[in-house]
């Protein structure tokens, strides 16, 4: 019986230890400084995103790299984290250790990300973002034209006919070579005009 | 003797007219004002977003009535011709860039912008409202 709660006890030690651990070094992982400590990201993506407004702004609220490119909730965070191991290869192998290199990979990384961000309907967009929190009054004219029949949308309760990606592609790095026909010529990320907006075109 | 003093006094003061007109010439940042005295306060000017500018004459570059400061043209991309090419204007209500934009310099139609027009902002800009320094009489 003594033996039995003292095994318990220790269970319960280094399972505490063992998943504190785990989390710890997923948060670790989970920061700006821990993303530009390769050169990679620091040289290229890094000084791009601070010429954005995701970097400066009028209100001095940031976005860092995990804000976007990693879930926040648990599950999508582990399995984006296990599918990111691939970026520790490809890291060994000096696919992307330089700027023309960066570059010549750049719309691939681009499209899968797109990819990502459409499948979840743009969700790390929304940590932040919230249709229901957007004001078009306080936004530009042309902001505001453009997103009104999406926030009626999302205020309906109809399927949105489009995501936050689909128009905001390049907010926050350089838009690769080519991408314009590479979306069109991609079936997942080739935006279909609505029939409204057939409609207008017509007219 | 009389005569090299003369010679010497003229010759300084040429010198020293040329050296107090050379300060001046050289001036600092400030302009007149001293150092501890307080500076003119910096005005900060907006820019001007509209609907569209009128041209002021025939052939005028159209003026952009919009933030550009999220527009990049390099040698990898332009991020105007996301809404001003031939193949987007209409999807996004959009200006076209112009038919003449799009002819190589033996009148060949392309399908994509031009490269000798391709730097949009060297003709397109964007307005402040802000007095010009100088009067423009054009």
């Amino acid at each position: 019986m003594n033996s039995k709660i003292k095994l318990l006890a220790i269970g319960i030690v280094i399972g505490v230890i063992g998943w504190g651990g785990f989390n710890w070094s997923l948060a670790l992982t989970n920061t700006e400084e821990f993303c530009i400590s390769c050169h990679e990201m620091e040289a290229n993506v890094y000084k791009e995103l601070q010429e954005t407004v995701h970097w400066s702004n009028r209100t001095g609220v940031r976005a860092t790299c995990p804000d976007c490119h990693v879930p926040k909730d648990w599950m999508h965070k582990v399995v984006r984290k296990i599918k990111a191991s691939k970026e520790l290869y490809h890291k060994m192998l000096g696919t992307i250790d330089t700027p023309e290199k960066f570059d010549e990979y750049r719309l691939t990384m681009a499209m899968s990300e797109w990819k990502r961000m459409k499948e979840t309907d743009s969700r790390e967009c929304r940590n932040c973002h919230n249709f229901a929190s957007m004001n078009l009054d306080k936004q530009e004219e042309r902001s505001a034209e453009r997103h009104e029949p999406h926030l009626w949308e999302v205020t309906d309760g109809k399927e949105p006919s489009r995501t936050c990606i689909d128009c905001h592609k390049g907010i926050a790095h350089t838009l690769p070579q080519g991408w314009e026909e590479a979306v069109d010529n991609d079936p997942l990320l080739k935006v279909e005009l609505t029939k409204e907006e057939k409609e207008a075109l017509a007219e | 003797m009389r005569k090299s003093n003369l010679g010497t006094a003229i010759i300084l003061s040429v010198l020293l007219s040329v050296f107090v007109t050379s300060a001046y010439a050289v001036g600092s940042l400030r302009g007149e004002y001293d150092l501890d005295k307080e500076s003119k306060t910096f005005e900060k000017k907006k820019q001007i977003k509209n609907k569209g500018f009128d041209r002021n004459y025939t052939l005028q570059p159209p003026l952009i009535p919009h933030s550009i400061e999220k527009d990049k043209v390099t040698l990898k991309g332009n991020t105007c011709m996301k809404c001003h090419s031939a193949k987007n204007f209409q999807k996004e209500k959009a200006p076209k860039a112009g038919d003449s934009h799009y002819l190589d310099r033996d009148g060949k139609v392309l399908s994509k912008i031009s490269s000798r027009r391709y730097f949009c902002m060297q003709c397109h800009v964007p307005q402040l409202d802000a007095q010009p320094l100088v009067d423009n009489n054009f």
